[in-house]
C-alpha cells in the first residue's frame, strides 16, 4: 500500500520538525517520519531515574528568532541568561556574564585582563552579528550563480566594507586565527584564558590551540534568541520542551509526524525520489523529501552510492563527522557541595578546564582515538532552576565531557564506558568532593552510543563536524551545499547542511525555503 | 657626509635580493651585516676543518626562477643541482622509497597500498593545479582588500580572476585546502601510514602546527610550489651549500657597484620627525641614505631597532602579537664515510634525497604534542640528507656531510631550562640515536657534530625565535595579513623605512621573492628605474 504526500521529512529532531511546519504552513501535505518512539532527535528530555534530564543538548542559546516568530514558537526559560563559572579546585573561580568577568571567594582578575576580556568579547559579538545574515540564507555558491547567491555575495561584500577599515582588518585576521592567540593577545589570566578557549571547542575536534576556533566562537554567539547575543538559557522542561513545541506546531498544522517509522530507504527512479520505503516494507510516495538525518547516512545509506557519481560519493566518504563529545547525566539525591558556590550559583553553567594545556591534554588523546583521562566539562545542574524536573527533593545533573573519540581504539564497551564515567567523576570530585555519595542514578552516553540512540553517522553534535573547510559553501559537501542533493527532489534539511549545528531551526528553517523556491 | 641612495640592513638572501636589484637599478646602495659573512640564515660555513656545512638552510627549490635569470646568478657562480631519491624509513624495517620518476613512485607506493598508488595519480594533479595558481601569487605584491587605491582594486581583480578560472569544484576545493590540516586532507587520497607521513612532512616543516592542525595543508603547497630548472615541485643542492646562493647574489650586488660592510650589526634604525635617515651600528658608525630597507624579521625590526615612540601604539601592538614561534632545530654532521642502513642495499638511490623515519601521522602529531608541553620531541620528525653524495664538493674526497632538520623543538623550555647546556646536546642525542637505530655505523662514523636549536638560530641569524620562516604561514599572517594588517606591502608607517625579509609576503624559505617585491615597490616609489619585473 501506498501513501501520497507532497513532502516527507525524514527525521524528526528539532530541524526536521521545523522543516515540516514551515512546509505545512505554505500548504504542503506533509508527513515526518521518525524512527524513535519520540520526537526531538538530540534536543529532548527522557525520564531517568524517575526525573527528567537533558539527554543530550542541554543549553539553549540560538533558536533563531524568525522560526520563533514564524512558527509561534513559545519557548518557556526557566532561567534566562546564565552565567558562566570557571570552576578552580581552591573554590577561586571566575564569574564570566556576557562581556564581564569577575572573581569569586577572592579570585584575582586585573583590571587589564577584564578590559581585554571585554574587547575580545565585544569583538566575536560584533563579528557574529556581521555573519548571521549569512545564515538565514543559503550559502552562496561563487560560480554558476543565481541571482540569490550573488545579491548574497555582493550584500556580504558591502557589509564587511561597511565594518570600516579597521574593523575588516581585524576580522580578515582572526577568522582562521586560534582562539588560544586570540585571548593570549588580550589577556595575562591563564585560567580566563582556559575557560573561556575551551567555551570556544565544544562539540567539535578543535582544541584551543587549533586554528579555526575562533570562527566556531563566532558561530557560537551569532545566537540571538532572546535579544541577547550569545547568551545561554535554561529551558523549562529542558530542551524536549522546544521539539514538544515543535510537534505541536506541527500537528497543528495538519502534519502527520510518525514514530516508530523508520526509513531504510530512498526510493530513486532516473535520478528523481519516489518515496521512502520503511523498514517494515511499507512505501510511502512524495514529490520531495527532505532528510533530517545526517548526510552520509541519507546518502550512502538511504539513497546508496549505485544513485550518485563518484566524485560526489567521495566526497561524502571525506565528510568528518565523527564527535569527540560525551555526555554524562546524573540523577542526584542531594545536591553536591560544590567549593565556593552557592545553590545560587549552581544555576550557572560550570566548566572545568583550569588552562589551555589542560585542554589540550585532553585533545591529545582523542587524537589517537583515546578517551581524555583528564576531561574538560561543560556542567548545568537544570533542577535548581526548574523543579518540575524532578521530585523528593532529587536533582538533574547534566554533563558534557570532552574528549571522549567516535573511533575509540579500545571500542565502545560496557567497560570502556565506565571508564569515561570514572575519568568524569575523578574530575568532578576535585571541585564537589561529595558527589559519589549523591548519586542516585547515572546514564553515560559515549558519541558511539549517542550514535546508536539517535540515529546519526558519527555521535556528532553538530552531524558534521564544524570546521570552515566544511561549513558554507561547502557544507556538508560542494554539490549538496544548498540543501538540495543531485537526486531531484531530495534535500538536507538537518545540522549537517549550512549554517550548522546547535539548537537553531535555522537549517530547517532554509531547507523548507529551498523546496518550496524550487517548485514550480 | 656621505648619503646612500639606500641602506639594506641584513645580507641574507632576501636583503641581498633587494639590494641588487636596486644596485641594478643604477642607486647606489650599502648593506649592514652583523656577521662577518653574508648569507644569514643561507650559508656555508667551514665548522669542522675541510668539511663545508649548510648549517641552517639546507636545500633549494623555492629561490624563484625569474630572479636567477634577472640577476644573472649563474654567472656570479650559482649551480643548483637537482637531487632524486630520499624517502621513509619504516619502524618495522621495510621502507617507502621516493623516486622522481612518477611511474616508479607509483610502482612503490603500490607496494604499500595499491589504492594509494591510484590515488597518488589524482593526488599530484591536485596539488599541480593549486602550484599553478598560487605561483603568479608570490612575485606580485599582496593586494590590501581594504583599501580603494586603483593598484590594490586591480591586483584583487587579478586574484579574482585567477580564482574564476578553476571550475565550480575546484573552486569549493580550493578554499578547503587552503584551510584544512595536512592530515584530513591527506586521509581523503590515502590509506597507508607511511605514504601519508611521507608527504606530510612537508605541511609541518618550520611550523609550530601539528600534522592534524587545520591550516597545514597550504604549509604542504608552501613547500611543493618551487622548481628546479622549471621541474615543479624539484628540490636540489646549490653547489657549494646553501651559501652560494648567498654568495653568488653578493657577488651581482657588488658588480653593480654595491659595497657591503660585515662584522657589526645595527644598534639602531635613526628616524627624524618621522622619516629613517639613516642606521647607527653597534660599533659606533653611522650611515645615512632617506631609504633603509630591512631585511631583518619585523618584531626584531620593529622592537628592538627603531624607538618605540617612532611608531603609531597600533602597529607596535600588531608587530607584538606577531607569531614568530621556534619550533625547528638543526644537527650538522661530519662523516668519516657513507653510512649503511639496513634493508636497503649501500647505493639505493633513496640515500640521495631527503630521508626520514616518521612513517605515520600518530608519530609526527604526537612530536607535536612534545612541543605544546614545551618540550623537544623525544621522537622528532626528521628531515636527513647527505648532500656529498650529490655534490663533493663539501668534504674531502671519500668522506661525508649529513645535514639533519629536526622538528619539533621549542625557543624556550618549559622547564626553564637553558637551551645552552646539556638540553642541547639532549636534543642530538636524540636524534642521532633514531638515526643509529636504522644504521648500524652511524654513531662510528661521526667525527663532529653541531646542534642548533632555535635559541641559537636567533643567536646565530637574528631571527626571533629562530623561527625560519621569520612568522609562522597561518593564514593569520598569509598574503595581506603579512606582516601585520595594513603593512603588507614592504612600506612600514615610517617613512623610507621598509620590509623585505621572510616576515613580509609571500614568506619564508629561500625564495627571494619578498626581497625581490620589496625593491620593486620601493623602485616604484622612488621613481627610479625598474629592474623587477611584474
Amino acid at each position: 500500500m501506498t501513501k501520497k504526500y507532497d513532502s516527507i521529512v525524514i527525521g524528526g529532531g528539532h530541524n526536521g520538525l521545523v522543516c515540516a511546519a514551515y512546509l505545512a504552513k505554505a500548504g504542503q501535505k506533509v508527513i515526518v517520519l521518525e524512527a524513535n518512539e519520540k520526537v526531538g532527535g538530540m534536543a529532548i528530555t527522557s525520564e531517568l531515574g524517575g526525573v527528567k534530564v537533558p539527554t543530550v543538548a542541554h543549553i539553549a542559546r540560538a533558536v533563531h528568532p524568525k522560526v520563533i516568530k514564524d512558527l509561534g514558537l513559545n519557548i518557556e526559560i526557566a532561567k534566562a541568561n546564565i552565567p558562566m563559572i570557571a570552576l578552580n579546585t581552591d573554590g577561586q573561580h571566575l564569574k564570566f556574564k556576557g562581556d564581564q568577568v569577575s572573581g569569586m571567594n577572592g579570585a584575582i582578575v586585573s583590571a587589564e585582563d577584564i578590559k581585554g576580556y571585554k574587547s575580545v568579547h565585544r569583538n566575536l559579538q560584533r563579528f557574529a552579528k556581521f555573519l548571521s545574515p549569512m545564515m538565514e540564507a543559503k550559502a552562496p555558491k561563487l560560480k554558476n550563480r543565481d541571482r540569490e547567491d550573488t545579491w548574497n555575495l555582493i550584500k556580504l561584500g558591502v557589509k564587511l566594507r561597511l565594518l570600516g577599515k579597521q574593523d575588516m582588518q581585524e576580522f580578515l585576521r582572526i577568522a582562521l586565527l586560534n582562539i588560544g592567540d586570540l585571548l593570549e593577545d588580550n589577556i595575562d589570566n591563564k585560567q580566563l584564558i582556559g575557560a573561556a578557549a575551551m567555551d570556544a571547542c565544544w562539540g567539535t575536534h578543535l582544541a584551543p590551540r587549533s586554528p579555526g576556533s575562533v570562527l566556531t566562537a563566532m558561530y557560537r554567539e551569532t545566537g540571538d534568541m532572546k535579544g541577547t547575543r550569545g547568551a545561554a538559557h535554561i529551558v523549562k522542561g529542558g530542551m524536549g520542551n522546544i521539539t514538544d513545541k515543535l510537534l505541536k506546531i506541527c500537528t497543528d498544522l495538519g502534519v502527520n509526524v510518525q514514530t516508530n517509522a523508520k526509513v531504510s530507504k530512498i526510493v530513486v527512479e532516473d535520478d528523481c525520489v519516489k518515496g521512502v520505503e520503511l523498514d517494515g516494507g511499507e512505501i510511502i510516495t512524495a514529490e520531495n523529501i527532505s532528510s533530517n538525518a545526517d548526510p552520509r547516512r541519507t546518502m550512502l545509506d538511504m539513497v546508496g552510492a549505485e544513485h550518485l557519481d563518484i566524485n560526489f560519493t567521495r566526497r561524502i566518504n571525506n565528510i568528518r563527522d565523527k564527535g569527540d563529545t560525551a555526555k554524562v547525566n546524573l540523577v542526584l539525591d542531594r545536591l553536591p557541595s560544590f567549593k565556593g558556590l552557592s545553590e545560587e550559583d549552581l544555576k550557572a553553567r560550570l566548566l572545568v578546564c583550569p588552562d589551555i594545556l589542560y585542554a589540550e591534554h585532553a585533545f591529545n588523546h582523542c587524537k589517537y582515538g583515546e578517551m581524555a583521562a583528564k576531561p574538560a566539562l561543560e556542567i548545568t545542574i537544570p533542577s535548581v532552576s526548574d523543579s518540575s524536573l524532578v521530585n523528593d527533593g532529587k536533582h538533574v545533573m547534566s554533563i558534557v565531557a570532552q574528549y571522549a573519540p567516535y573511533k575509540l581504539k579500545a571500542g565502545w564497551s560496557e567497560d570502556t564506558r565506565n571508564q569515561l564515567f570514572e575519568n568524569v567523576i575523578k574530575v568532578l570530585e576535585q571541585y564537589a568532593p561529595d558527589i559519589r555519595e549523591c548519586i542516585d542514578v547515572s546514564e553515560t552516553l559515549s558519541p558511539a552510543d549517542i550514535a546508536k540512540r539517535f540515529n546519526n553517522s558519527g555521535g556528532h553534535w553538530h552531524h558534521v563536524e564544524m570546521q570552515v573547510d566544511q561549513m558554507l559553501m561547502n557544507r556538508p559537501i560542494h554539490g549538496a551545499a544548498q540543501y538540495n542533493t543531485p537526486i531531484e527532489g531530495l534535500y538536507l534539511c538537518g545540522a549537517g547542511a549550512h549554517p550548522g549545528g546547535n539548537v537553531t531551526g535555522v537549517p530547517g528553517m532554509n531547507a523548507a525555503k529551498r523546496i518550496l523556491s524550487q517548485k514550480k | 657626509m656621505k648619503k646612500y641612495d639606500a641602506i639594506v640592513v641584513g645580507a641574507g638572501h632576501n636583503g641581498l635580493t633587494t639590494a641588487s636589484f636596486m644596485a641594478k637599478a643604477g642607486l647606489n646602495v650599502l648593506v649592514v651585516e652583523k656577521n662577518d659573512y653574508v648569507g644569514g640564515a643561507a650559508c656555508s660555513l667551514e665548522l669542522h676543518p675541510n668539511w663545508t656545512y649548510s648549517n641552517c638552510s639546507y636545500v633549494c627549490s623555492l629561490l624563484r626562477p625569474e630572479i636567477v635569470r634577472d640577476l644573472n646568478l649563474p654567472s656570479y657562480g650559482l649551480q643548483v643541482v637537482p637531487y632524486s631519491g630520499g624517502g621513509t624509513f619504516m619502524a618495522n624495517g621495510d621502507h617507502l622509497a621516493h623516486y622522481t620518476d612518477h611511474d616508479a613512485y607509483r610502482q612503490e607506493v603500490a607496494r604499500h597500498s595499491k589504492r594509494d598508488s591510484e590515488a597518488y595519480e589524482r593526488f599530484s594533479t591536485f596539488l599541480s593545479k593549486q602550484c599553478r595558481f598560487v605561483k603568479p601569487l608570490l612575485m606580485r605584491m599582496a593586494p590590501d582588500p581594504t583599501s580603494f587605491n586603483p593598484r590594490d582594486l586591480h591586483e584583487l581583480m587579478f586574484l579574482a580572476k585567477r580564482f574564476d578560472e578553476f571550475s565550480e569544484a575546484d573552486m569549493h576545493e580550493t578554499i578547503r585546502f587552503w584551510t584544512m590540516s595536512v592530515a584530513e586532507f591527506l586521509e581523503e587520497y590515502f590509506e597507508s601510514d607511511v605514504v601519508k607521513a611521507t608527504i606530510a612532512g612537508a605541511g609541518i616543516i618550520g611550523t609550530a602546527l601539528g600534522p592534524m592542525s587545520p591550516g597545514t595543508a597550504y604549509v604542504l603547497l608552501h613547500h611543493y610550489m618551487g622548481e628546479v630548472d622549471g621541474n615543479i615541485g624539484a628540490w636540489g643542492f646549490a653547489r657549494g651549500g646553501m651559501g652560494a646562493i648567498s654568495k653568488a647574489l653578493a657577488v651581482c650586488f657588488k658588480d653593480h657597484g654595491g659595497k657591503i660592510v660585515m662584522g657589526s650589526g645595527v644598534d639602531q634604525i635613526l628616524v627624524k620627525n618621522g622619516r629613517a635617515v639613516g642606521v647607527a651600528l653597534e660599533n659606533g658608525n653611522e650611515y645615512y641614505s632617506d631609504t633603509i630597507v630591512s631585511n631583518a624579521d619585523v618584531k626584531r625590526t620593529f622592537l628592538q631597532h627603531v624607538e618605540r615612540k617612532q611608531l603609531p601604539e597600533d602597529f607596535v601592538r600588531k608587530v607584538e602579537r606577531f607569531k614568530i614561534r621556534g619550533s625547528s632545530g638543526k644537527l650538522n654532521i661530519a662523516l668519516d664515510g657513507m653510512p649503511t642502513f639496513t634493508g636497503v642495499e649501500d647505493n639505493h638511490p633513496m640515500l640521495n634525497g631527503d630521508m626520514h623515519f616518521t612513517d605515520s601521522l600518530e608519530r609526527m602529531e604526537r612530536a607535536y604534542d612534545d612541543w605544546k608541553n614545551g618540550t623537544w620531541s623525544k621522537d622528532p620528525y626528521v628531515d636527513m640528507l647527505i648532500p656529498t653524495r650529490t655534490d663533493p664538493t663539501m668534504t674531502p674526497p671519500g668522506k661525508h656531510y649529513m645535514t639533519v632538520f629536526i622538528q619539533y623543538a621549542p625557543y624556550e623550555l618549559a622547564n626553564g631550562e637553558s637551551w645552552d647546556g646539556p638540553a642541547r646536546d639532549g636534543l642530538a642525542q636524540s636524534v642521532i640515536d633514531q638515526i643509529a637505530e636504522r644504521s648500524p655505523n652511524f654513531k662510528d662514523l661521526i667525527l663532529h657534530y653541531e646542534c642548533r636549536t632555535p635559541w641559537d638560530i636567533e643567536q646565530e641569524a637574528g631571527i626571533t625565535e629562530g623561527n625560519i620562516f621569520q612568522g609562522e604561514l597561518t593564514f593569520d599572517q598569509l598574503l595581506f595579513n603579512r606582516p601585520v594588517p595594513g603593512y603588507a606591502q614592504y612600506r612600514s608607517p615610517i617613512k623610507g623605512l621598509w620590509m623585505c625579509g621572510s616576515s613580509t609576503h609571500p614568506g619564508g624559505g629561500v625564495m627571494a621573492a619578498p626581497g625581490a617585491n620589496a625593491a620593486r615597490e620601493i623602485l616604484r616609489d622612488m621613481g627610479a628605474k625598474q629592474t623587477v619585473r611584474g
